[in-house]
């Protein structure tokens, strides 16, 4: 017998069936029905927010962190404008996520009524797809394609505007999930092209300076294994997006960390002199080619990503390989071992005595121009950003999950904290989403409830979203806070140093800080201020001690607000021209 | 590089603004459009001119394929093909010019479909060009010949021969 559920009571159930743990959200008259529905049920467990943005930030933490689709709820109008800038968020960056909108009932549609807002027409840009419900029935329907849409090909959000009328609990209709769903415009790439994957092996054979480019697109696709395999068996050196930090082990050998606007020397240099860039599951973004008509002049481009419309967007490949990361990258690995195997065993000699003189090069780089990693804390010196991030990774064991906002505090995270695994780096790399960082970490410590989870953070990005303090406390996240407090909007502050006259235009406010501590006190959780670099390590160790295990804790660390982020791309130049200091510059520029 | 490009898509609301909408959002522009269900009423068939370098016409090509509800999309210049362009113009008729555009519009096969003792109106099918070429000859005749009123479909195409855009 088919059950008979109303419009609201299907929705849910759909997301029962869908598998969804967590609905991030937050009520309002058109999502009533809907509130409803999930308080007659068990299965699914409501986090009710403080702003609808946070919503978005958690359901793409958690999406990010466990690769599960989020799921969000917010009502019509200013909720659903309130969720715009995290589907933005999610979309810049290709994070899984299903919101659902409250709207107006059908018959008030279109005619300005109150929170009434075009939902469908005011994320179009910012979304993958998007459904509006026309009739109850077609509840689960869409539902089944907007998870399926959301999670299959380039992942993305889904929109779905339901009008108040069609949860009305007094009518009801056939609810049945397993029927199948049809979507004949949409069937996105699997399989890479078998030719091409012969053709990108033999350039790698053939590269006498290869290296890997890796993006986010590699921990979307869940393609780590195959990744680090295929790194091993040919030894080139790794390189990393700042999506793609994790996929590839920091700590490897084989890593040169991140590539781009603030990566590292070796990195970019290595991207300089390469004669084959290997470009898994990256899109070529401004921020890691700088100027495209100076990017990798001498190499060829192996460009591999599930999006055919990333594949010569930027930068022309030779070798085009669209599908799913993890298929393709297998599927080199294993066309790579056999014609390795075919090769007489003079030649495998003569590749690895090749790639050891590009080691030389790239070991040289590395010696000479590193990240600052031997920091020491200095009494009566100011805490560099730096060491408080090599704090944190040395207390962490490197093994925490990390999100970050977005500024300063975001670079020194990246370049100072070696991510392992993947999904353990949560950062809106994209968008660039100020505000991001708290509610993300919340995301994921919903998603990996025993998992140590610290958000790295400023304190212009952290005013952004810390009303979510009260939703910490009422579902108890035991977020660690790493405030690196440099009283500026240090990122816009170096900008105008460097290309302004430092002139400070609107990026201070010094004198009208609150005092942290007692603002998170306030909110119920425990805080700590540090400015003295001697205190630094205790102050870090008590955050994640035993005893603040279950609490959220407020690391406040003032940092020296004159510290800059280096290396830094020189503006229109190629990929090895970078300012390394306030005093030194490399490449063309030097 | 002038493409044409046809496009099918699902027959859906809101469908239609996705396609506008990526045009302005990233920067594409569209000289015509033109839009109707096809003989299966699930799906609609979209005729759009553009102009770009290859590269360009690669990437927009890709990014409206990108788009859930497109089925297909081709562009019809990259082969041989058929397309055509309805022009409705009304121009003012009075004295010799009357007589010139009667026989302007024979000579480009346009037919006369509404008359008034000032006024002709214009139906011209055909290749945008042939249009513009039209539209140019009787704005040659002089003051007399006013140009009132111009209307036209943008373009519709097909491939030749044996090249076919369906599901």
């Amino acid at each position: 017998m088919t059950e008979m559920l109303s419009g609201g009571d299907m929705l849910i159930r759909s997301l029962q069936d869908e598998g969804v743990e967590y609905i991030f959200g937050y009520p309002g008259g058109s999502a009533l029905h809907i509130y409803d529905a999930i308080f007659r049920q068990q299965k699914i467990e409501h986090i009710l927010v403080r702003h609808e943005q946070a919503a978005t930030h958690m359901a793409d933490g958690y999406a990010r962190s466990t690769g599960q689709p989020g799921v969000v709820l917010v009502t019509s109008g200013p909720g659903a404008t309130n969720a715009i800038t995290g589907i933005a968020t999610a979309y810049m960056d290709s994070i899984p996520m299903v919101v659902i909108a409250g709207q107006v009932p059908r018959d008030l549609i279109g005619t300005d009524a109150f929170q009434e807002t075009d939902m469908v027409g005011i994320s179009r840009p910012v979304v993958k797809h998007s459904f509006m419900v026309r009739d109850a029935s077609e509840i689960p329907g869409i539902v089944k394609k907007a998870f399926h849409i959301a999670t299959t090909g380039r992942p993305g959000p889904v929109v779905i505007d339901v009008p108040k009328d069609t949860t009305d609990p007094a009518e009801t209709f056939e609810y049945d999930y397993s029927k199948p769903i049809n979507l004949r415009s949409y069937r996105p790439a699997y399989e890479g092209d078998m030719g091409q994957i012969k053709a990108a092996v033999a350039a790698i054979l053939a590269a006498k300076r290869p290296v890997f480019y890796v993006g986010g697109g590699v921990i979307q696709g869940n393609a780590k294994e195959p990744l680090r395999a295929l790194a091993k068996a040919v030894g080139a050196p790794v390189t990393s997006t700042l999506m793609g930090l994790g996929a590839f082990p920091g700590t490897d050998e084989l890593s040169l960390g991140m590539l781009g606007m603030h990566g590292t020397y070796e990195a970019n240099m290595a991207m300089d002199e390469t004669d084959l860039v290997i470009a898994l599951g990256a899109r070529f973004d401004d921020r890691v080619t700088n100027n495209p008509s100076k990017f990798s002049p001498k190499a060829k481009i192996i460009h591999m990503d599930v999006d055919p419309a990333s594949i010569d967007k930027i930068i022309d490949s030779h070798i085009a390989l669209v599908g799913d990361a993890s298929w393709v990258i297998e599927a080199i690995w294993a066309e790579y071992q056999s014609q390795v195997k075919q090769r007489p065993a003079a030649q495998s000699d003569k590749q690895s005595e090749h790639l050891s003189e590009w080691w030389q090069q790239v070991n040289g780089w590395r010696k000479e121009h590193g990240l600052n990693h031997g920091l020491k804390p200095e009494a009566g010196k100011a805490i560099l950003p730096q060491l408080a991030v090599q704090t944190l990774y040395r207390v962490t064991k490197g093994e925490a999950f990390v999100s970050s906002d977005v500024g300063q505090h975001q670079m020194f995270a990246a370049q100072y904290y070696h991510f392992d695994e993947p999904r353990r780096w949560i950062n809106s790399g994209g968008l660039g989403t100020m505000g991001f960082g708290l509610p993300a970490a919340m995301g994921v410590q919903m998603g990996s409830p025993e998992a140590v989870v610290a958000c790295v953070t400023g304190e212009g990005s952290f005013m952004m979203n810390m009303q979510e303090l009260s939703t910490c406390l009422q579902y108890g996240l035991p977020i660690k806070i790493i405030n690196l407090n440099n009283q500026a909007l240090g990122m816009v502050k170096q900008w105008q140093d460097m290309q302004y006259g430092g002139r400070h235009s609107q990026s201070t406010y010094s004198d009208s800080l609150p005092d942290f501590k007692t603002l998170v006190e306030a909110f119920g959780h425990v805080g700590i201020k540090v400015s003295d670099a001697t205190q630094l390590d205790d102050a870090m160790e008590l955050a994640f001690s035993e005893e603040n295990k279950n609490r959220l804790v407020f690391v406040d660390v003032w940092v020296d607000p004159h510290e800059h982020v280096y290396p830094m791309a020189i503006k229109g130049g190629a990929m090895r021209d970078m300012i390394l200091s306030k005093t030194q510059t490399s490449g063309g520029a030097s | 590089m002038r493409a044409i490009l046809a496009v099918l898509l699902e027959n859906e609301a809101g469908a239609l603004s996705r396609v506008v909408g990526l045009f302005a959002q990233r920067n594409y522009n569209i000289e015509t459009l033109t839009v109707a269900p096809t003989e299966d009423t699930t799906l609609s068939r979209l005729t759009l001119t553009t102009t770009g370098d290859a590269d360009r016409i690669a990437q927009i090509i890709k990014q409206l394929d990108k788009l859930v509800e497109v089925v297909s999309v081709i562009n019809l210049c990259a082969a041989d093909h058929v397309e055509r362009e309805l022009l409705l113009v009304k121009v003012r008729a009075v004295g010799e010019a009357r007589q010139e555009i009667k026989r302007s519009a024979d000579v480009f096969r346009g037919q006369i479909v509404d008359v008034t003792s000032d006024t002709y109106t214009v139906q011209l099918v055909g290749p945008s060009n042939k249009l513009d070429a039209f539209i140019n000859a009787i704005g040659d005749n002089g003051a007399e010949a006013t140009i009132l009123e111009v209307v036209r479909s943008g373009v519709s195409g097909m491939g030749r021969g044996n090249r076919v855009l369906a599901v």
